[in-house]
């Protein structure tokens, strides 16, 4: 057969239509497709060849395509299907118990959901930053007396020091120092914004997105860089390159490029603008001069490709130590070798705050586990009480098993069974848990203080639920897929088969682990708001209600300050105005160097100090223990010092109002002897968790901050228009901007507010859930007996005996739980509370309250079951039989 | 009523089977459509209305013998059912009153413009 053999239509088509032509008619459209061809032919093989292959193609359509291989997958396919059936009509039987079921498991996974969101967030800071496994900040250690004190503060030379000796490990050195808040101002606006000025790399090193201009901004020493948000409430949403705009109303500086604002979880997320460095030493010359003795300017380094951070830590060490070792000023301070180190971009939220020892202090890292725990343990709340329904209902299902069995259903089909109908719960319980985080996280994110948004785009986030799924479904569903399907098929049909007591021990003992858990957390949220509140009502040794502080961000609060202060008092709403040199809410420099009668020449003394106006006093209200104030009118109060109670008692000195203390400092230029005029008590400036610093008070330097005392009696809404109405006459240059000492003073609390609302919040959720669980679990132990109840009644009991009965036995399981929770809470707060200095005593209060309040929750939720099935009529539960 | 449904090219290769009569099988209707009608039959709409009027009811089939043009592959003959003339009869009525419902005036007037 050569010839017919030779005229066949190309092999490859041919085979590509038998194998997707449905069999029944592959035959003779083939039949048709090679006659055709071979008629073709005539008209020259190609042709033919093309039209063959066009006509494969075409015939490609669904009536002629084989149908799928259904039949090869019909056994599981609609296993699986029947499985979810029988699983919705289940759900759909037990309306009550599915929306416990489903409402309890989705606001677990909501709620570990959000905090996953939160630690994700928290974790991932700075990671904005493309280069963050490689950026650093320079630090440096001393070690003295056995102590490690870590600054990361360092000199101007040091600047020089790492470009030069340490080029080669280093691609980036960027210096960073000044700014804070500037008046940013163009013809017809003026905006208050935080600001820095850094070294011309800077925009490579943090890997800036400039919107407009290049990333050659910085090195023009008048540009200036401004962030998205800034150049738009400046200028509108136009390209504003090239336009100029004034700082603190006096210098000019051309905008040279806007970069897209920083996120939220990035150190650098509330820069507004970025000046050049070079512009900052030309507007400090004195820096120039500055040697290894002054610190205040902060490094950041990117090291060299190639190089770990480790390794480029390693490499720098020595940079302070080698350059100073041989200069004659700094001989004093070779003893306490001084050693440089990095500390990686990725740790400076959680990682960077070191202890005595040069460690890092775990405080932040365990918070983000503490609140990582409580999204664990919330969810494993919910999983315990799907557990705990599931199994509850088993015998209602064992009959079911039985069937099943009795008909052939293998124990691994069973299994199958319940596993799908827990993924069927977990899957609905998963898509109200993202509706519900959908509604509320704008509200966590007030809470937290962060801005995050469902990742819903990520497929991370969808990894990550997946796993967390499946997880879930097989935690909630283990129990009673293996438990459930591994009843005997006789024994259940035949109704020998008994649930004893041994049945119910594992859903006790979750019962109590459910509520050790939970009474654990509002114990935990108790004793964090006690601290607060105790905190709070810390006496802070001075008057912080109607106290303004005005950064003097402007020559004329100088050369017009007498204008300032006369013009403010005639207002008749301030009653005092005096300077200082930083804020009073914070502590704004220590120094060392003092010495006294009776000093341990060892003893190297360190305290933290605070140059003051001769006002100071009068301004803030702070009250003597001893002695008097600064006065404008006594010349000699420049040589004055006033301390505090904490200082007298560091120094151990009697009677100290007299004494005299000599200070021998060069950064203060100061070589004399003061004389103590004044104790005070203790003035809380620092952070209030911890004890009030030894500090010393003089009237020495320059204040850069301006004090303003409004009359008591005035409210702030009378008194602040008129107070702005004289800066703005005296001052017109820059719009008027004022901070309020008790607002800054509550801003300290920030975190521990935040942490203790969020405890809070969750410790009611885990409450809330377990109490569902619990609710679920009343409701079937009083259906189940509903008989016995009837049986019981008909023989006399009475209502209140038979509630007794009823909610006697969960009674008895949170007694257990609360048992447990006390010590276990008492163990984790006693440590917790001691690394504030300053903290309450945990009284035995919080965990009786706590006790008390979890026992008489779950009376109310068992009662509302118990007292109802108590209350219904024998006849009704005992007729049907 | 969509009792009997029969699409335009369904109802040209049903007419084409009756037309053929004994000897309606793919190519020849393919090629009797082609000759008659002028228009281009690919074999992929051929055989999906064919199989669609068979699943249908309209058409029957039987193999024929295998020819050496067709390298040994069977050739399937159709017929139409009685239920295809149905749906045929059914057509063309349905045809025919539509076209008596339009009134005169409006094909001269289409005629003339």
């Amino acid at each position: 057969m050569k010839p017919s053999e030779k005229r066949m239509p190309p092999a490859i088509p041919l085979k590509f239509f038998r194998w997707y032509c449905n069999p029944q008619m592959r035959d003779h459209i083939e039949g048709d497709l090679i006659e055709l061809y071979r008629e073709r032919l005539a008209e020259g093989k190609f042709l033919a060849d093309v039209r063959f292959m066009i006509d494969v193609v075409l015939l490609c359509r669904s009536g002629i395509i084989k149908r799928g291989r259904k039949r090869q997958h019909i056994n599981t396919y609609g296993m699986y299907k029947s499985y979810f059936k029988i699983g919705w009509r289940n759900l759909a039987k037990n309306k009550g118990y599915s929306v416990i079921n489903i409402g309890g498991l989705a606001l677990g996974i909501a709620v570990a959901m959000m905090i996953g969101l939160w630690v994700a967030d928290e974790l991932t800071f700075n990671h904005y930053h493309a280069n963050y496994p490689g950026v650093a900040q320079v630090k440096k250690e001393l070690k003295w007396e056995g102590k490690t004190y870590t600054n990361t503060y360092l000199q101007y030379p040091l600047i020089n020091e790492l470009k030069t000796t340490y080029g080669a490990d280093l691609k980036y050195v960027v210096p960073q120092m000044g700014g804070g808040e500037t008046v940013l101002s163009t013809a017809d606006k003026k905006l208050t914004k935080r600001g820095t000025f850094m070294g011309e790399d800077m925009i490579d090193m943090f890997s800036l997105k400039m919107r407009y201009g290049n990333r050659d901004a910085l090195k023009d020493i008048n540009a200036i860089i401004v962030s998205n948000s800034t150049a738009i409430a400046l200028f509108g949403d136009i390209d504003p390159v090239g336009k100029i705009i004034k700082l603190n109303g006096t210098r000019d500086v051309t905008i040279n490029g806007v970069y897209e604002d920083l996120p939220n979880n990035s150190t650098f997320h509330d820069l507004d603008f970025v000046g050049p460095w070079a512009a900052h030493e030309r507007d400090n010359a004195w820096m120039l001069n500055a040697n290894w003795e002054n610190h205040f300017l902060a490094i950041y380094v990117q090291v060299g490709d190639g190089l770990t951070l480790e390794q480029a830590a390693a490499k720098i060490e020595p940079a302070e130590y080698n350059a100073t070792r041989n200069l004659g000023y700094m001989k004093e301070s070779m003893k306490y070798n001084a050693r440089n180190s990095l500390i990686p971009m990725n740790d400076w939220h959680l990682r960077s705050n070191f202890d005595d020892q040069g460690k890092v202090e775990a405080g932040p890292v365990e918070l983000i586990w503490f609140i990582g725990a409580i999204g664990v343990f919330v969810l494993l709340l919910a999983c315990i009480n799907f557990m705990n329904l599931s199994t509850a209902r088993s015998e209602k299902r064992a009959k079911e098993v039985g069937i099943r069995k009795s008909i052939g259903s293998v124990r691994s089909e069973l299994i199958k069974q319940f596993f799908s109908e827990s993924y069927l719960v977990v899957i609905l319980a998963f898509i109200i848990a993202l509706a519900i985080d959908y509604m509320f996280l704008p509200a966590f994110n007030q809470l937290s203080g962060k801005e995050m948004t469902l990742p819903i785009g990520k497929p991370l986030f969808w990894m990550a639920s997946l796993a967390f799924l499946f997880v879930t479904g097989l935690m909630a569903g283990s129990y009673p897929a293996l438990y459930l399907s591994s009843f005997n098929a006789v024994s259940i049909l035949r109704k020998t088969y008994r649930t004893g007591k041994l049945n119910s021990l594992p859903r006790k003992v979750l019962v109590v682990v459910q509520f050790t858990v939970s009474v654990i957390l509002i114990a935990s949220t108790g004793i964090i708001y006690n601290q607060l509140m105790f905190v709070k009502d810390r006496p802070v040794g001075y008057d912080r209600e109607g106290l303004l502080m005005i950064n003097k961000n402007h020559r004329f609060f100088d050369e017009k300050a007498d204008a300032i202060r006369s013009e403010l008092l005639s207002t008749g709403v301030v009653s005092e105005v005096a300077e200082s040199g930083g804020d009073v809410t914070s502590v704004w420099s220590g120094n060392g160097g003092f010495s006294w009668e009776g000093k341990d020449p060892l003893f190297e003394a360190s305290f933290a100090t605070l140059n003051v106006g001769s006002d100071f006093g009068r301004a803030v209200g702070w009250k003597f223990v001893d002695g008097r104030g600064f006065s404008r009118d006594i010349k000699s109060d420049t040589g004055a010092f006033v301390l505090n109670e904490a200082a007298v008692k560091y120094m151990n000195i009697k009677d100290p109002v007299g004494k005299v203390v000599h200070w021998e400092n060069n950064a203060w230029n100061s070589h004399y002897d003061y004389k103590i005029v004044g104790v005070i008590k203790d003035m809380l400036m620092d952070s209030p968790f911890e004890e009030v610093q030894p500090t010393i008070y003089f009237t020495k330097g320059y204040k850069n901050v301006l004090l303003v005392r409004i009359t008591p009696g005035n409210t702030l809404v009378e008194a602040l228009p008129k107070i702005e109405k004289v800066f703005n006459a005296i001052i017109p240059d820059i719009p008027f901007s004022a901070r309020f000492a008790d607002t800054e003073f509550a801003a300290k609390f920030k975190t521990e507010e935040r942490i203790g609302k969020l405890a809070g919040t969750f410790a009611c959720l885990a409450i809330l859930i377990s109490c569902l669980g619990l609710f679920g679990l009343a409701a079937y132990v009083a259906e189940q007996r509903t008989k016995e109840i009837g049986i019981r009644k008909v023989l006399g009991a009475t209502v209140a005996g038979l509630w007794g009965m009823l909610s006697g036995e969960f009674i008895v399981l949170v007694t257990i739980s609360c048992a447990l929770a006390i010590p276990i809470s008492w163990y984790i707060l006693d440590e917790s509370i001691d690394k504030y200095k300053y903290h309450t005593a945990i009284g035995w209060q919080i965990f009786a309250l706590s006790a008390g309040g979890a026992i008489l929750i779950t009376i109310a939720t068992v009662s509302l079951q118990a007292v109802k099935a108590a209350l219904a009529n024998p006849v009704n539960s005992l007729r049907s039989e | 009523m969509k009792k009997y449904q029969l699409g335009e090219f369904e109802e040209i290769v049903i007419l084409t089977v009756g037309i053929l009569y004994n000897d309606a099988c793919g190519i020849s209707i393919k090629k009797e459509i082609e000759t008659r009608l002028k228009r281009k039959v690919s074999m992929g709409a051929l055989h999906t209305a064919l199989k669609r009027m068979e699943d249908k009811g309209y058409l029957r089939s039987r193999d024929g013998e295998g020819t050496e043009e067709r390298a040994g592959r069977p050739k399937k003959y159709f017929e139409i059912t009685a239920l295809g003339k149905k749906a045929m009869e059914y057509s063309k009525n349905t045809r025919n009153e539509l076209w008596s419902a339009i009134p005169k005036v409006a094909l001269q007037m289409k005629f003339q413009g």
